[in-house]
């Protein structure tokens, strides 16, 4: 959401996104950075956005406008900032900042949530230490524009150019246990491009993806949603676990095959996204 | 805290119980699009706060929309400055947000 635009920023909590991303960089031009800082700043002390995720997209740290961002907009508590251009030395020097605003405040220390903006080729590969240099990174949002951009490739609709960005995500950010979301699809106009987009990214492992859209979210919802079919298994599997428990068998069968770890898991993570996504109570 | 120009005359406002601050330029913050205020200040000499208000729901929160334009220059310890608003329907916090962007701006 444009940081600068009250219309959607008054609106952007009822658009059945998970979360929203209320932009201070690139959706704002460089004569309304203030503007928009304190605007975004009032939203987020006003608009009752629900249970949606309030994101706040700050501008990166060497402009002058990044550390007067983070100055004004943690002291009202987004959930998460966004920091775009992520390398480790910017995520540790938001930590910081974040680690004497939250003291000023009274705030709950670590309780600013931060995504790392994976967007150039060194943030890419030094994602490991991006994530592990501050306890708040909760997850990895890939920017799949700016990354072609400084890697001086194209930018396609088949995204053959980011496979290996995607992979390197998904890997570290599942080796850290948090979340890894993937690149919004800018043509708002093609759904059946959306979705093949959304479904590749979710086979390779990505938990999330952005939209740049509004009209982009419902389709991208009914790819990450569990189907029927696999709700029902993921609710026997753990059915099963229970039972397996109370009889005290440490190994256990379901139709056949034995259940173990990662069968668990992967049936837990679909049970909670079925819950969240209101398919299932 | 960072000690720039905003958070000094804020602290100094709040501690002071209100350190007058005086405007000494013509600046303007907002738009003229649907949900939002353009807003104007000039610095006048008549120690007054002046409002000149247009809005597209005049009638029936022409007088919310002063109060909540006053109720921040207040706060901002600004006693002598001229404002002209126009509002396309902003909510409360959106002209809250414009009048001290284009405060701040005018104290730049």
């Amino acid at each position: 959401m444009p940081g600068n635009n009250p219309g959607m920023l008054q609106n952007a909590g009822i658009l059945g996104a998970d979360s929203i991303i209320l932009d201070l960089e690139d959706a704002v031009s460089l004569t309304e950075k203030d503007s928009a800082r304190v605007l975004v700043r009032e939203a987020i002390k006003n608009v009752d956005y629900s249970n949606v995720e309030v994101i706040v997209r700050i501008n990166p740290l060497d402009t002058e406008f990044g550390a007067e961002d983070i100055n004004v907009i943690a002291r009202v508590k987004p959930d998460t900032i966004l920091v775009p251009k992520a390398d480790e030395a910017q995520i540790k020097q938001v930590d910081e900042m974040l680690n004497k605003i939250e003291a000023e405040e009274g705030i709950e220390a670590g309780a600013i949530k931060l995504i790392a903006l994976i967007e150039t080729a060194y943030g890419l590969e030094t994602i490991y230490d991006v994530i592990r240099v501050s306890k708040r990174v909760v997850g990895v949002l890939l920017g799949g524009e700016d990354l072609t951009s400084d890697l001086g490739v194209k930018r396609t609709k088949e995204g053959e150019e980011i496979f290996y960005a995607r992979n390197r995500v998904v890997a570290a950010c599942k080796a850290m246990k948090i979340d890894a979301i993937d690149t919004p699809f800018t043509d708002t106009n093609d759904y059946e491009g959306l979705a093949k987009d959304a479904a590749k990214a979710k086979s390779l492992g990505m938990t999330g993806k952005s939209a740049i859209n509004p009209r982009q979210i419902d389709t991208i919802h009914s790819v990450y949603a569990p189907t029927e079919a696999e709700i029902k298994h993921a609710l026997r599997v753990l059915d099963a676990m229970e039972e397996a428990k109370r009889e005290g068998k440490g190994v256990f069968s379901l139709d056949g095959k034995m259940v173990d770890a990662p069968i668990i898991n992967r049936a837990t993570t679909t049970v909670e996204l079925a819950k969240i996504l209101g398919l299932i109570r | 805290m960072k000690l720039d120009k905003d958070s000094i005359w804020t602290a100094l406002n709040k501690e002071s119980g209100g350190i007058k601050v005086k405007i000494s330029k013509v600046a303007k913050a907002g738009t003229l699009e649907s949900n939002d205020i353009l807003v104007m200040v000039m610095p006048n000499d008549n120690d007054t706060v002046e409002l000149e208000l247009e809005s597209i729901v005049m009638q029936q929160f022409g007088d919310v929309i002063r109060k909540v334009v006053l109720e921040k220059v207040k706060e901002m310890g600004i006693e002598s400055i001229t404002i002209k608003a126009q509002d396309k329907g902003a909510l409360d916090y959106t002209i809250s947000a414009r009048v001290e962007t284009a405060i701040k701006r005018a104290l730049a």
